[in-house]
């Protein structure tokens, strides 16, 4: 049995002849918060649904928690996606509903709780809430089972700064301890005193992988800076506007 | 309480350097429960994992330590606190002066400057 509860390695996957992953290879262990950095496009979400099981890889293999991508890793991973799939005429209480038929973690009681912390009417419907309150929702289904992985695709996008540090500590706040979890991001100064690894992704390729504490000490700035700094893009000289 | 964290330099140690100067102030006393991992992580907005990095360094100088029932202890040893407040005092001295020097003053025009604001 292998000490990392996520593995990837020679990950490849292209759509068509373009390449969103070039040669992915990973070791993520239990009980940490990792951040997937990268600028758009650069691969983040496409990682994210491999791990899912939503996209099958072209070239490469991956595994959670010792077993490859099937039915069990879907039972212990948390998913978060990009956007919303949810019918706009359901009410929150019947999302939580569904949740508990599908999945046997899913905590109800929990769940109203982090509606009542997070100020969500659970019994509103959804084409009535605003998009950060839709968000929220999201978040609550997400986080309140108690799964081995956690998969959050970008979720402070949409939310004002000062949900957004609510939504992190209740991310903080409610992740069992062995679970890790993986958010993607690229509001990094918002997450990074959360994270314990920071990942940088660019073109389909890890470039960097460290803690975030060995990163600040190496380069005596943030991982923001640092971010900043590796994915500066030079604007165009001598064009014209 | 506020927690200012620098954006250059690692996070854990801050935490513990902040830890200690509550400690050092007072307000947890000596022998007295800190607050579990969690709750300082949640307060703070930080990774847990970084808390406890920080509180195993304070455990380090002797500042708290581990009781199996109460969690952390902030300790009763009268030294070791006098030891973190005169390491602390010693901190505030460099930065006073290394901002003197930035703005030109030689050490004894330093503390020239210092005993004459004390009078």
């Amino acid at each position: 049995m292998s000490d990392y509860l996520m593995e990837c390695h020679g990950l490849y996957k292209s759509y068509g002849l373009r390449a969103a992953l070039r040669g992915v290879d990973l070791e993520v262990g239990p009980g940490c918060i990792v951040g997937l950095l990268g600028p758009n496009g650069s691969g983040k979400t496409t990682l994210i649904k491999l791990l899912c099981g939503l996209l099958q890889p072209t070239t490469g293999w991956l595994t959670v928690d010792g077993s490859a991508i099937g039915p069990y890793t879907k039972s212990v991973i948390s998913y978060l996606p990009d956007r919303m799939y949810f019918a706009d005429w359901m009410k929150a209480t019947d999302l939580f509903d569904l949740f508990q038929d599908f999945y046997s973690d899913f905590e109800y009681e929990k769940a109203l709780a982090m509606c009542q912390s997070l100020g969500v009417e659970p019994r509103d419907r959804l084409k009535a809430m605003s998009k950060g309150t839709k968000e929220k929702v999201q978040l609550v289904l997400v986080m309140a089972r108690k799964a081995k992985l956690y998969l959050l695709d970008e979720p402070i996008a949409g939310v004002d700064p000062a949900a957004r540090d609510f939504i992190l500590r209740t991310i903080l706040t409610n992740y069992n301890e062995e679970g890790t979890v993986l958010i993607s991001t690229h509001l990094i100064s918002d997450v990074e005193k959360v994270l314990d690894e920071a990942i940088f992704l660019k073109e389909g390729k890890i470039i960097l992988h460290d803690t975030v504490d060995n990163i600040r000490e190496r380069e005596g700035k943030s991982v923001d800076a640092l971010f900043r700094e590796m994915f500066r893009a030079e604007p165009m000289e001598g064009g014209e506007f | 309480m506020a927690w200012t964290l620098d954006d250059s330099r690692p996070i854990w140690p801050q935490l513990s350097q902040q830890l200690a100067r509550q400690i050092i102030a007072g307000v947890y006393p000596p022998g007295s429960r800190l607050p579990s991992v969690r709750e300082l992580a949640a307060e703070a907005g930080v990774n847990p994992n970084t808390m406890q990095r920080a509180l195993v360094q304070l455990e380090q100088e002797n500042l708290a330590k581990a009781d199996r029932t109460a969690g952390r202890l902030v300790t009763q040893d009268v030294a070791a606190l006098e030891a973190a407040r005169l390491r602390e005092a010693e901190a505030v001295i460099r930065d006073y002066f290394e901002a003197m020097a930035a703005l030109g003053y030689t050490g004894e025009q330093a503390v020239q400057l210092l005993k004459e604001e004390f009078q």
